[in-house]
């Protein structure tokens, strides 16, 4: 296996800080992974611009790539094109519901004036129900929801479309 | 195992930032001909400062909210802020580095953070809504409606800005602000048509901030004001009257007494030290 392969293939298995049962890559934060003249230069995207979880991630790569014995290492931020939920893994989305959490669904692309309450389509990641209810658009993390399951009562969080 | 970012990272980092060299690093930088720089760097000031400022008001807000979940909304709605802050501020020191206060030599404070935390108040390019002290729950969400509904307007027409930087941040921008819009939009509908003491503070909130409406326009560049129309008429409350700018303008410099006193409170631990390191 080429020096690049093993980077990226060590870089594929770093996970979120704020969303442990995703890895970067499922979540589609990390953008690409190259060498250039020895370096491994990688690149990631902010989920939201605030987001203060980036310098954890950029943190945990540098060091998940050392440990694999690449000496030097650049992570770069990459703000075009913006992070969207639909970029978030068939198996980054799998992980997300055996662990509780409702994945996103498809981005909304006209910013048009909404002063009803978001509708979404779920169906609770614990019982399955459809019969759901919003309690705040926002959650501990500025990338989620969290809702309430008038089936089995439970409260969970969902990833917001963005 | 927390601190080992800390301990292990650049020995070069100051004690109260991200140690992120370079936050638009990977972006074309270059500065198209047609922008001028120094006219350029004031606008990004201009953004940066207003979403900074708003964000440490909306700050201000932790643990004081009606309930937690709108506890938890302000405390994110001011982290989306000052991440675009952060980032204009950078574009603007870029651009025009002759904006960043001078720092004693060998300084570890990176340019976005000496344009934050060492510049006194008539240095600073927000308008004069966004400094204003916190009133209750009307204010917040009277104000967020206002600012929202400018910023995400002119936003969608900077995602075709000749500066790639200032498009990306938009294109990032639009959909955060969307969500802020879309929150104190509800809330302004649901106190106006909520009880006779929801709707009369919501009343008030509007009476007291409506003035600074001309202001933001202004820098805003507002051409209409169809969306707030269409909030007031949900909430069935009277567009109020258009009001003509009195005073200076923050873009100017010209600021009310709170700016002071917020920065005070912003600025003093980052300005106790200056060559502070981990």
């Amino acid at each position: 296996m080429s020096a690049l392969d093993r980077a990226r293939r060590v870089a594929a298995e770093v996970v979120d800080p704020e969303l442990p049962m995703l890895t970067l890559q499922d979540l589609g934060v990390l953008r690409s992974v190259e060498m250039e003249d020895g370096v491994v230069a990688v690149a990631i995207t902010p989920t939201y611009l605030g987001c203060p979880a980036l310098a954890t991630m950029r943190d945990d790569l540098v060091h998940r790539l050392q440990e694999a014995g690449f000496p030097s290492i650049g992570v770069r931020i990459e703000l075009d094109p913006p992070w969207s939920s639909d970029w978030i893994s068939e198996r980054g989305r799998l992980a997300l519901k055996q662990h509780g959490l409702s994945a996103p669904g498809a981005a909304p692309r006209p910013l048009v004036l909404n002063l009803g309450p978001t509708r979404r389509n779920l169906t609770c990641p614990r019982c399955g129900s459809g019969r759901t209810t919003v309690t705040s658009e926002f959650g501990a993390t500025a990338c989620k929801a969290l809702y309430r399951c008038d089936e089995c009562r439970e409260p969970f969080e969902h990833l917001k479309e963005i | 195992m927390a601190f080992d970012g800390l301990l292990e990272g650049n020995s070069d980092q100051w004690a109260f930032g991200t140690d992120f060299d370079d936050p638009l690093a990977g972006l074309d930088v270059a500065l198209p001909a047609a922008l001028d720089p120094l006219e350029h760097a004031r606008f990004c000031l201009g953004l940066a400062d207003d979403a900074l400022i708003l964000s440490q008001r909306l700050a201000e807000w932790c643990s004081r909210a009606p309930d937690l979940e709108d506890d938890v909304a302000l405390a994110n709605l001011a982290l989306d802020l000052l991440g675009q802050a952060r980032l204009l501020l950078g574009r603007a020191a870029l651009v025009d580095p002759a904006v960043v206060p001078v720092l004693p030599a060998g300084s570890p404070v990176p340019a976005e953070d000496a344009l934050a935390f060492f510049r006194d108040a008539a240095a600073f390019r927000n308008v004069q809504l966004v400094e204003l002290p916190n009133g209750d729950f009307a204010h917040v969400i009277v104000r967020l409606l206002m600012f929202s509904v400018a910023r995400l307007e002119l936003f969608q027409q900077l995602l075709s800005s000749a500066d790639p930087v200032l498009a990306a941040v938009a294109a990032r921008g639009v959909k955060e602000l969307a969500y802020q819009r879309d929150w104190a939009g509800r809330w302004f509908v649901t106190l106006a048509r909520g009880t006779s003491e929801s709707r009369r503070r919501v009343l008030a909130a509007l009476a007291g901030l409506w003035v600074h409406q001309a202001e933001l326009a202004e820098a805003y560049g507002l051409s209409g004001g169809a969306v707030l129309e269409r909030v007031f008429l949900a909430g069935g409350v009277a567009q109020p009257d258009s009001v003509v700018r009195v005073g200076g303008r923050g873009r100017d410099g010209m600021h009310t007494e709170a700016l002071s006193l917020l920065l005070a409170e912003m600025q003093v631990v980052a300005r106790a030290h200056p060559m502070g390191r981990w």
